[in-house]
């Protein structure tokens, strides 16, 4: 038994290191897996702040970073359903990371999604990159002037100002959970040329 | 009418609302858990002073970062004080930023391009 236990510790301590060592090869620079709530959602931008003063980015460079975790973190709190069967869709879980490599910042979050809510999400976000600049820019104010703020308090405008910061086409991807549900991640580039 | 003072966070504004010193702001960072709640008094408020107001209203925006649901919230305050200039009164608005901060100009451009009201952009040195 004390053998067992041993080898199983040093199997998940070969797993951290092992996990340590692609954190580190990727630029992972914070990774998060769970409930994101507004408290997680401040100890992130906290946290990312800190470490890109420390990186010594461009001061414009650290904004867009900002809003973007911001908007992305405050959309998965708002909107990711639960991936196990059930009445209560709502579930507010997810993940975040925040990568970089030489080029650019990325900020990824991934959350389940009830698979009927999927068509309008890929039609915005297609829609969002097909855009150019003054397009962008006419459809922001469209959405400001004739969106309603949601019972959740999205405004339907973050993917929009997310394209207009950066510059950077949206990129996700629908992997299918069950019948019902997906996992949808989304991940945006910050050119660190901002 | 009494005033509303709003203390500010790590994620919502300062907000002044003073009627008796002419003092109407809107200050710092915005990006609240719930934007309807905590803008709720701010509007309701806005929406009273404009009943019986001062001869002139100067109102500031001097934000140093907002969210997108937030900026949906601006729009409704600007369009408030429009109405209040269809109506015949004095309003200006003062859009305070940061210098070098090119994103919160360019912001106070796009607002000043959607409502009519007199818009000013003030630069302002980061302390």
């Amino acid at each position: 038994m004390v053998i067992d236990n041993y080898n199983r510790t040093s199997d998940f301590l070969e797993f951290v290191y092992g996990f340590y060592k692609t954190m580190k090869a990727n630029e992972i620079r914070l990774a998060y897996e769970g409930k994101i709530s507004h408290q997680i959602t401040k100890a992130f931008i906290a946290l990312a702040e800190a470490q890109m003063a420390e990186d010594q980015e461009a001061i414009r460079v650290q904004r867009i970073i900002f809003h973007v975790m911001v908007e992305c973190l405050q959309n998965v709190s708002r909107h990711a359903d639960d991936d196990k069967p059930g009445d209560n869709v709502y579930s507010g879980n997810g993940i975040f990371m925040m990568s970089k490599d030489s080029n650019a910042y990325y900020v990824t979050t991934g959350n389940a999604i009830l698979n009927e809510k999927i068509p309008a999400l890929k039609n915005m976000i297609d829609k969002v990159n097909d855009l150019d600049s003054p397009m962008l820019k006419d459809f922001y104010m469209k959405q400001m002037r004739e969106g309603r703020l949601s019972d959740k308090g999205g405004a339907g405008l973050g993917f929009i100002d997310i394209r207009r910061k950066t510059g950077s086409k949206l990129e996700y991807h629908f992997l299918p959970v069950t019948e019902k549900i997906s996992f949808f991640m989304l991940t945006t580039a910050i050119p660190r040329t901002l | 009418m009494e005033t509303l003072h709003i203390k500010p966070t790590e994620d919502v504004p300062e907000v002044i609302l003073n009627q008796e010193n002419e003092i109407f702001e809107i200050s710092g960072m915005s990006l609240p858990e719930d934007v309807n709640s905590f803008y709720e008094p701010v509007l309701n408020w806005i929406k009273v002073y404009t009943r019986n107001p001062n001869p002139m209203t100067v109102f500031n925006f001097r934000f140093t970062y907002f969210n997108t649901a937030t900026s949906k919230i601006i729009l409704d305050i600007l369009t408030i004080l429009e109405e209040m200039v269809e109506a015949g009164h004095n309003v200006v608005v003062r859009w305070h930023f940061a210098e070098r901060d090119q994103d919160m100009l360019e912001a106070g451009e796009e607002f000043s391009e959607m409502v009519e009201v007199p818009f000013e952009l003030v630069t302002y040195k980061k302390k």
